[in-house]
């Protein structure tokens, strides 16, 4: 199947009354990659991929697939699969149709339409189920059907909105794995929205952050992980400790309960006193016996242990009032602490970085 | 199981049943002597009929001005009903899709017509017609009759619409169809049930209307008119017969609409 087209969106801006729903929006995705729009609810993600699919028109800015702009263009001739949160099937229309529909929409011979669904079927793993209704399937099912149905038509582009987040748990892991081979497979190049962090960093080439209607940062997963932008976006995407404070000579930063500790992760430079915030990932602080070498270590008292499995989660507040949270992974060797016992933590200076400069 | 027993013989349960039974015979009381009286071997509105005959319906057949009067509203109702749903079909997809201004004032008065008494409503357009020379077509009655029927048509279209999922339309536009195609193919196949249900309401509320009748249909009289023409005239069991009739018919209609809502019969939303 041929290769998908980059998307570029540049400039959009897009406003409902007062409320900014977007601003100064620019991004592009180019083709074959799958990127992601990662946001909370209410931060303009969804108004961005109705922008790109043609149901807004922007106030400013233009989108353009493959060099051509399409931004005055209907819905009907962008040519973009999109799958709709709750899948959006034809309730009234067998599998078969609902997926024969938009080769229908383009006059496409009735034996070359019965051939393409039955591959695109087979793509999702869903041959034999053509008579169906939708409501005779399980939310997987229709979610495959809502799949073969935007990438029978060879679309230039896949727009996803939060197509996983009616499936448990097991089930969307399988599909976001599913998703994510059929797109490499097929080269699509993908839009993905949604405010589940964990499923971006699962799936994306590429992660864009969104608050508020702007992008807060772009970039690899991991990147976005270990080095976020802001700390909204370090709030965002996984667990973190934020601590405020302000850098000392010698690259430590003097936290406001009057302790010191060393900073050495990569970062935007502060000078001496300077105002910063750091992010420390709980995964790396550690029961200071279990963490050789470590430069920081602070006293304090568990307040709440909560038991995950893999991993168990403490919050801990130090001598000086802070609350750290800090996850210990579950080892053979490692101590389980109780509520109100109290607790060194310990961390790497490498795994603290400032991510603020006031 | 305890529970289960106890809600058997709860007395509220009783109560309603009984309320509920009531009602029904009450009712359902007019069918019980409509009929008979129709097979009446007598010649006067007598309960219980003195023998059975179906000269009354015979009667109604042998006469050309029942007839014309049964064709006339026929047409009446067809056209009322297809006048209210080529006006309400838009005027419902406007108050539950468009954003402006006066949809919550428009979608308010639309119950103007059932909340004004039908003898005001009949004179003002009695004297709107007498103008326009519309006395006495029937087209004029069902122009009358669609300003009664579009209030019931526009309530149950947006109740329909309102629960239809936009988005089922917007996917149909993303995959090629133009706004048209993606109404006429998803959209009207989905509301389809409030569509029937509103064409049903339209026909009966043309087809069992005198009061407008009265005042526009002249010397051509519609099925009702003819009815109560004959109740003041001559009191005899035809009227029995034909009311026996029209129930028979509305009985069917209403059969009829509920098999097509059951045919189209799908979930409105996920």
């Amino acid at each position: 199947m041929d290769k998908g087209a980059d998307l570029t969106v540049a400039g959009i801006h897009k406003r409902y009354g007062q409320v900014r729903a977007l601003s100064d929006v620019s991004l592009t995705v180019s083709a074959g990659e799958f990127l992601t729009i990662l946001g909370p609810s209410g931060s303009g993600k969804t108004t961005l991929l109705k922008v790109v699919a043609g149901f807004e028109t922007p106030d400013e800015g233009d989108v353009r697939v493959g060099g051509r702009d399409v931004t005055d263009l209907d819905p009907a001739q962008r040519n973009m699969g999109m799958v709709f949160q709750n899948y959006a099937l034809f309730p009234h229309l067998t599998v078969e149709r609902n997926v024969a529909f938009p080769l229908e929409m383009r006059g496409t011979p009735k034996a070359e339409i019965r051939t393409r669904v039955a591959e695109a079927l087979a793509m999702v793993e869903l041959t034999g189920f053509e008579q169906r209704l939708p409501r005779q399937l399980s939310g997987g099912q229709q979610q495959r059907v809502a799949l073969a149905r935007a990438i029978v038509f060879r679309p230039t582009l896949l727009l996803l909105d939060e197509p996983f987040g009616a499936l448990d748990r097991k089930l969307r892991e399988a599909m976001q794995l599913e998703v994510r081979r059929l797109q490499q497979r097929l080269g699509l190049t993908t839009l993905f929205i949604t405010h589940d962090q964990e499923e971006a960093l699962v799936m994306s080439d590429r992660i864009a952050v969104m608050d508020s209607g702007r992008l807060e940062q772009v970039g690899r997963p991991r990147d976005i992980y270990d080095a976020p932008a802001s700390p909204l976006v370090a709030d965002f995407v996984g667990e973190s400790n934020i601590l405020s404070g302000t850098m000392e000579a010698g690259g430590s930063v003097r936290l406001a309960d009057g302790t010191a500790i060393r900073v050495t992760g990569e970062g935007p430079a502060a000078a001496p006193g300077a105002k910063v915030r750091i992010l420390l990932r709980p995964e790396r602080l550690g029961d200071a016996g279990d963490q050789p070498g470590a430069e920081n270590q602070i006293a304090g008292t568990v307040v709440e242990a909560i038991y995950l499995g893999l991993s168990d989660k403490y919050r801990v507040r130090t001598a000086g009032g802070v609350e750290l949270l800090a996850r210990i992974g579950a080892s053979r060797t490692a101590r389980q602490y109780r509520a109100g016992e109290p607790i060194t933590v310990g961390f790497h200076a490498a795994d603290a970085r400032i991510i603020e400069v006031r | 199981m305890a529970a289960r027993r106890r809600a058997r013989r709860n007395p509220g349960r009783i109560l309603l049943r009984t309320v509920a039974g009531a009602v029904f015979v009450f009712l359902m009381l007019p069918l019980v002597v409509v009929f008979p009286i129709s097979f009446s071997a007598g010649s006067y509105l007598r309960f219980p009929p003195p023998g059975f005959s179906l000269q009354w319906y015979e009667r109604y057949w042998n006469d050309p001005i029942w007839i014309d009067a049964t064709i006339r509203s026929l047409q009446v109702g067809a056209a009322t009903t297809v006048l209210a749903l080529l006006i309400g079909i838009p005027l419902a997809f406007g108050l539950t899709r468009a954003r402006f201004p006066a949809r919550t004032a428009i979608e308010q008065s639309m119950s103007a017509p059932m909340i004004v008494p039908h003898i005001v409503l009949s004179i003002a357009i009695y004297g709107l017609f007498s103008h326009l020379g519309l006395i006495g077509e029937w087209y004029g009655i069902a122009i009358a009759h669609t300003v009664l029927a579009l209030p019931f048509v526009v309530i149950v279209l947006v109740a329909g619409l309102r629960n239809f999922d936009v988005n089922l339309e917007l996917a149909a536009r993303g995959m090629g169809a133009s706004r048209l195609t993606a109404i006429r193919r998803v959209t009207l196949p989905m509301v389809a049930p409030s569509v029937y249900s509103a064409a049903f309401l339209a026909f009966i509320t043309s087809f069992d209307e005198l009061v407008v009748a009265m005042f526009l249909s002249g010397a051509n009289m519609t099925l009702p008119k003819k009815m109560f023409d004959n109740i003041l005239t001559e009191i005899e069991p035809t009227v029995a017969a034909v009311s026996a009739l029209k129930i028979m018919f509305i009985g069917l209609l209403l059969l009829l609409s509920l098999r097509f809502r059951k045919g189209s019969d799908t979930p409105m939303t996920h």
